[in-house]
């Protein structure tokens, strides 16, 4: 799908003269097409992601488009405030592409993996989300974008992804895509994933209803009353944290929805995402939770409190996690506070806490 | 009124802004002042019916939080409808801020983050090459800004693309928020820094306005095939003796006996 987005945005560079592409230093054997027609109209800022976006703004407030193109979270949240300011508040004709959605650079670890970018960018006023499935949403991405005024984000898989439409015509904010057609259930996707969903489905041989949202964070009620009307119950899927993403957009104009009156119950909604939390439940998915440390331990102190402030996890081996228990009984699924303390070999300290979530 | 009359009000103006609504960031203003009001005498190509022309110079004013400087000369030279500013500043419902605003006629760019405006400047600067425009390109940057890796991206920038249609000030004042400069991140040599990174630079007493008025005036008419960097050595809190090199000016309003004292030093009239 980014050959397909680049090959579109090319064509239309030549009918729409105010297109510009900028590159922060990315897009070998992706971006020539553009650079080599339009050199005029395209710019490698360099590895300076914050400055590539300051640039866009730049040329953005002189009358052109501009695409900015980077891997994941490279044009997103290394430059989160130039988005929210440059851009968005000066309601600029700036359009962030990322490549690389979610896992699909999966084994590059996880400075590659682009799993925050949907919550952070969608609270931003005056910006349009897109996260096509398949080249042909990318096109369609591509499409509206050139015309679109204002700020923008197109969140792109990488190359190769099956197609999810036989067909597809038109593409506009707050619409949902229907896939196909089905009873009970209604899957909701956005982005790549949701082929990887159809394909469960059918291996599954359950006749869910399927739809694909493209632009997140922009419907109305006309495209989820029917939805929640229609279905026992909605399962959203998509390719970032469980918190703050698509599902979770969803969820908030749902219960927007039955607060005004709009709906008359609350739909039943399964939100699939990337959980930010562990599962003891002997899967052998999950089932310890422990740190990973890349330095060679000297001393180590690991403890875990419940929500009453009992400490009921504490060991001062590096090997050793939690099991979810204490006294020998499975806790209750919630949050648990930790604090980690640790010496390197090489002298190095650190001292951190945080929270994490035991889903039973 | 010549450029020295000028700066002289736009100080008198920022005190009482300070003074009447309470705000910080007077010292920043007063040393940027006499550059603003040279900016603004004659150097710059804008005018208050021209704001939107596409011809007009930009000035991209990065050090936001020092407002009152270039509030007060937009609004001495008529940018602002009339006595809107000594009304509203700061007042909730008005786009008059404390870090200066967009939607506010005759300024370019909303800042206040630190770090913003020269990259802006520079893609500003950029369209104008790509499609031979005239205009020229300024942008206001503090010293302790320069702190900011975004502004070294910009700053690298500018430099490759040869940005010589580019002006970057920066005002050299020498103190920060948290303690001087030279205390808390040390830029000098700076002068040596820019040329090491192929800018065109010149280093002015910023309060000197024949220098400044020689340098930008020259600065904006020659194009050399270099961004150019004018480095202002500059005072914060310039202008009112016991407000000069003093880190409290950066925070404090001015009231009571301060504030008299510095009016008239500044040739107000008494209250
Ligand atoms: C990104 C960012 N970080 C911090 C601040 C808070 N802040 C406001 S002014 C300032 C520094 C003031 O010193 P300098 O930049 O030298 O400005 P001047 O002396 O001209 O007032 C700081 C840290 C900010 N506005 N933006
Ligand atoms: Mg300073």
């Amino acid at each position: 799908m980014r050959n397909k987005f680049i090959q579109t945005l090319t064509q239309l560079a030549a009918k729409h003269d105010d297109i510009f592409l900028v590159c922060g230093d990315l897009g070998y054997s992706v971006l020539e097409p553009f650079s080599e027609q339009f050199p005029d109209r395209f710019l490698n800022a360099g590895v300076a992601e914050q400055n590539m976006t300051q640039v866009a703004a730049g040329l953005a407030r002189e009358g052109y488009n501009v695409f900015t193109y980077s891997i994941g979270n490279f044009p997103t949240l290394r430059c989160m405030e130039q988005i929210r300011y440059d851009v968005c508040y000066h309601q600029s004709n700036v359009k962030v592409v990322a490549v690389g959605g979610g896992y699909a650079y999966g084994p590059q670890g996880v400075s590659h993996h682009t799993t925050e970018d949907l919550a952070m960018l969608r609270v931003l006023p005056h910006m349009t989300m897109c996260i096509p499935a398949d080249a042909a949403e990318a096109e369609g991405a591509a499409r509206f974008m050139a015309t679109h005024k204002g700020p923008g984000y197109i969140r792109l898989n990488k190359a190769g992804e099956p197609a999810v439409h036989a067909q597809l015509d038109t593409m506009a904010p707050g619409q949902f895509i229907q896939v196909r057609d089905g009873a009970g259930t209604a899957l909701v996707g956005t982005g790549a994933i949701l082929h990887a969903a159809i394909r469960e489905l059918d291996a599954a041989g359950k006749a869910w209803a399927v739809y694909s949202a493209p632009f997140v964070g922009s419907y109305g009620a006309d495209v989820l009353k029917p939805l929640a009307e229609r279905y026992e119950r909605i399962v959203t899927i998509e390719e970032h944290q469980l918190n703050g993403g698509f599902g979770a957009s969803v969820a908030e104009v749902f219960s927007d929805m039955f607060d005004a009156g709009t709906l008359k119950a609350m739909p039943r909604l399964k939100r699939i995402a990337i959980p930010n939390a562990f599962t003891p439940n002997g899967d052998g998915r999950n089932d310890i939770f422990r740190p990973t440390i890349n330095h060679t331990i000297l001393a180590y102190h690991f403890v875990l409190y419940n929500r009453y402030g009992e400490r009921i996890f504490e060991t001062f081996d590096y090997g050793t996690g939690w099991d979810g228990t204490y006294k020998g009984k499975l806790q209750q699924s919630g949050s648990y506070v930790y604090r980690i303390r640790f010496t390197s070999i090489t002298g190095w300290q650190s001292d951190n806490n945080g929270s994490v979530l035991l889903i039973r | 009124m010549d450029s020295v009359a000028f700066a002289q009000q736009i100080r008198l103006k920022a005190l009482t802004l300070c003074h009447t609504f309470r705000t910080s960031h007077i010292g920043g203003a007063f040393s940027i002042a006499d550059v603003v009001a040279v900016l603004y005498s004659g150097v710059l190509s804008v005018a208050p019916d021209r704001v939107n022309d596409p011809t007009r110079d930009r000035l991209f004013y990065s050090k936001g939080h020092a407002c009152t400087a270039l509030y007060a000369a937009l609004d001495i030279k008529g940018f602002f409808e009339k006595g809107a500013l000594d009304q509203n500043f700061t007042k909730d419902g008005t786009y008059f801020t404390s870090h200066i605003n967009h939607k506010l006629p005759g300024i370019e760019l909303s800042t206040g983050s630190l770090g913003h405006a020269l990259g802006v400047a520079c893609g500003s600067a950029l369209a104008a090459k790509r499609r031979k425009d005239d205009y020229k390109v300024f942008a206001i940057l503090s010293d302790g800004e320069l702190d900011e890796g975004s502004n070294w991206e910009a700053i690298l920038f500018a430099a490759h693309h040869r940005l010589d249609n580019l002006v970057m000030i920066v005002d050299f004042n020498k103190i920060q928020s948290f303690g001087s400069v030279a205390e808390v991140i040390a830029l000098e040599p700076l002068a040596d820094k820019m040329r090491a990174f192929n800018w065109d630079v010149r280093e002015i007493d910023g309060h000197d306005h024949d220098a400044v008025t020689s340098t930008l005036r020259d600065a904006r008419a020659k194009p050399q095939g270099k961004p150019i960097c004018v480095i202002a050595h500059t005072v914060k809190g310039k202008g009112v003796d016991f407000m000069e090199n003093k880190l409290a000016w950066h925070y404090k309003s001015p009231v009571g006996e301060d504030f008299e004292a510095a009016r008239r030093i500044l040739g107000g009239s008494d209250a």
